[in-house]
């Protein structure tokens, strides 16, 4: 196998790992923060990409500048979402909030196949097409940007975190709740900021696929199986473990694509799963059981 | 008075744990709620902080009525409960710790806030990059009142100071509670250690089973036979 070809494979599978990693970071500040499981996260991601795909067959709007609507805008739906939906209708039971954030995920799933169709749909923009000479590989530029820009925008959700008092007070409700109160922190406002942090990320990462990528109603479900497999395979919760995890498994799955070919990709990811479980059961960066 | 609670009633479910509470405290008073173990203690105070709704009564905090405030309005309004068990955010830094204490409050009070708790507890100063889940016992306990202090409360009800201190601490404990008061604070104090307690407090209420079965000047109390009885045993 050429040097070439490998290389390829590292780089096209870091690009992959990154978007990857910034579904998955999502997907893991809600556990961390509010405990819940989110099924809707794959829906949410469908229902972006369909948004930033209206965006550019209607008014010729680029993914990429479509990002700095989105983004904020499933923000605001996020935080409605679990300040009005899911927080109000789970009344605290774990069991709820999963069959909640399920149902959410299931009407909007629904919802999009009665508008849309069961049709597979692109955007077709200058730049989806164009190339870096990398020397030894040539590497398509909207993976490129979806790779520095879902590293910045993990790097930039990491400062909001930890440098900031939004921040301060996310990571006091994650861990105490109670005392969180007792300090003044409205609990349920910060668990719905949380939420829309979330969605907004999962937004940011569907205008990055967009331009190498489909949209159809069930376009959520490849991204989010491996988005919990990444949360797991981290840690639940964990900021870094998430970002590792993608990139690994950007990685692993670029590679075994290589090896078995690409419909039998996944194969890598769920052994690579497994091992990383069997000697860490609570993921690369969790806390020891 | 800053603090007046009448007829309180609170319970969990179908279980009631407080009966019938009447009780107030006056500007920059220390006055002690004694209890044996789940006589209804802990619970006073999650009402008191807005982390639990009463079923009955009425809670007035400076002529303002709380009884169904929630625990940010009453923060605003700076009665600050230093929870037991400390509960300091453990991954958080000591500084993260004080800053979220001030979380009501603005910027520039904020900073002044901590320059002031840095001078009280040089050792918090010297720690104040470190992740407060390394912190000792008793520096824990400085850190949760100085995260209260932060708030510039105008009551501060602390749960269990003294629970797991060394006893060179828990004098260090009294004696800093003793001087908020001096500056102004009222303070709420709810403690196991009935002497030293009695000893810093100008009156003290007794719960029994959810209800006050004593009250009065902590001198007089101190004396009473059947208090002394019940909770030191002489």
């Amino acid at each position: 196998m050429s040097t070439a070809l490998l290389l390829s494979a590292l780089v096209g599978g870091l690009a992959n790992g990154a978007v990857y990693a910034l579904v998955a970071l999502g997907l893991t500040l809600i556990y961390g923060v509010l405990h819940i499981i989110n099924f809707a996260h794959g829906s949410l991601l469908m229902l972006a990409l369909y948004a930033s795909w209206i965006l550019w067959s209607a008014l010729g709007v680029s993914p990429y500048v479509a990002l700095v609507l989105l983004a904020p805008l499933f923000f605001a739906l996020g935080y409605a979402l679990q300040r009005w939906v899911i927080g109000p209708a789970g009344q605290g039971r774990d069991a709820n909030v999963l069959l909640v954030t399920l149902g959410v995920s299931i009407v909007i799933d629904n919802l999009a196949l009665a508008v849309f169709g069961p049709a597979t749909r692109t955007v077709d923009i200058p730049l989806a097409t164009s190339t870096i000479d990398l020397g030894v590989m040539y590497l398509p530029l909207p993976r490129l940007i979806a790779f520095v820009a879902a590293l910045l925008l993990s790097g930039g959700l990491w400062l909001l975190l930890n440098r900031t008092d939004l921040g301060r007070a996310i990571r006091a409700v994650a861990r105490e709740s109670d005392a969180a109160r007792l300090v003044g922190i409205r609990v349920a406002h910060i668990h719905a900021v949380t939420f829309g942090i979330g969605t907004a990320s999962v937004a940011a990462a569907a205008c990055l696929l967009l331009p190498s990528f489909y949209v159809s109603p069930d376009a959520g479900y490849a991204f989010v199986l491996v988005a919990f497999t990444v949360v797991v395979m981290g840690g639940m919760g964990s900021f870094p473990g998430a970002l590792l995890a993608g990139l690994v498994i950007g990685v692993i799955e670029s590679f075994s694509g290589l090896w078995f070919g690409p419909s039998l990709a996944p194969i890598g990811i769920y052994a690579a799963f497994a091992l990383v479980l069997l000697f860490r059961p609570t993921g690369l960066f969790g806390a020891r059981a | 008075m800053l603090l007046e609670v009448t007829g309180l009633a609170a319970g969990y479910g179908a279980l009631p744990v407080l009966r019938d509470v009447t009780m107030a405290v006056g500007q920059g008073e220390i006055v002690a709620v004694l209890g044996a173990n789940g006589a209804g203690k802990t619970t006073l105070n999650r009402v008191l902080s807005g982390l639990l709704r009463p079923r009955a009564g009425v809670i007035r905090f400076d002529e303002t009525l709380i009884t169904t405030a929630n625990p940010e309005a009453i923060v605003s309004a700076g009665l600050i409960h230093v929870p037991e068990g400390r509960r300091i955010f453990a991954r958080h830094t000591v500084e993260e710790n004080l800053l979220l204490g001030a979380y009501r409050r603005g910027r520039t009070r904020r900073a002044r806030n901590l320059a002031r708790i840095y001078a009280l507890f040089p050792r918090l100063s010297e720690r104040r990059s470190q992740v407060a889940g390394s912190l000792s016992g008793g520096e824990q306990q400085m850190l949760a009142i100085g995260r209260g202090m932060m708030a510039e409360p105008r009551l501060m009800i602390l749960d269990e100071p003294s629970l797991g201190l060394s006893p060179r601490l828990v004098d260090e404990m009294f004696d800093l509670v003793g001087s908020l008061a001096g500056d102004g604070t009222a303070i709420l104090i709810v403690e196991q250690n009935v002497v030293r307690t009695l000893d810093l407090a100008s009156r003290a209420y007794v719960l029994e089973n959810g209800r006050i079965a004593l009250q009065g000047e902590a001198a007089t109390l101190a004396r009473d036979p059947v208090l002394r009885q019940t909770y030191l045993g002489v």
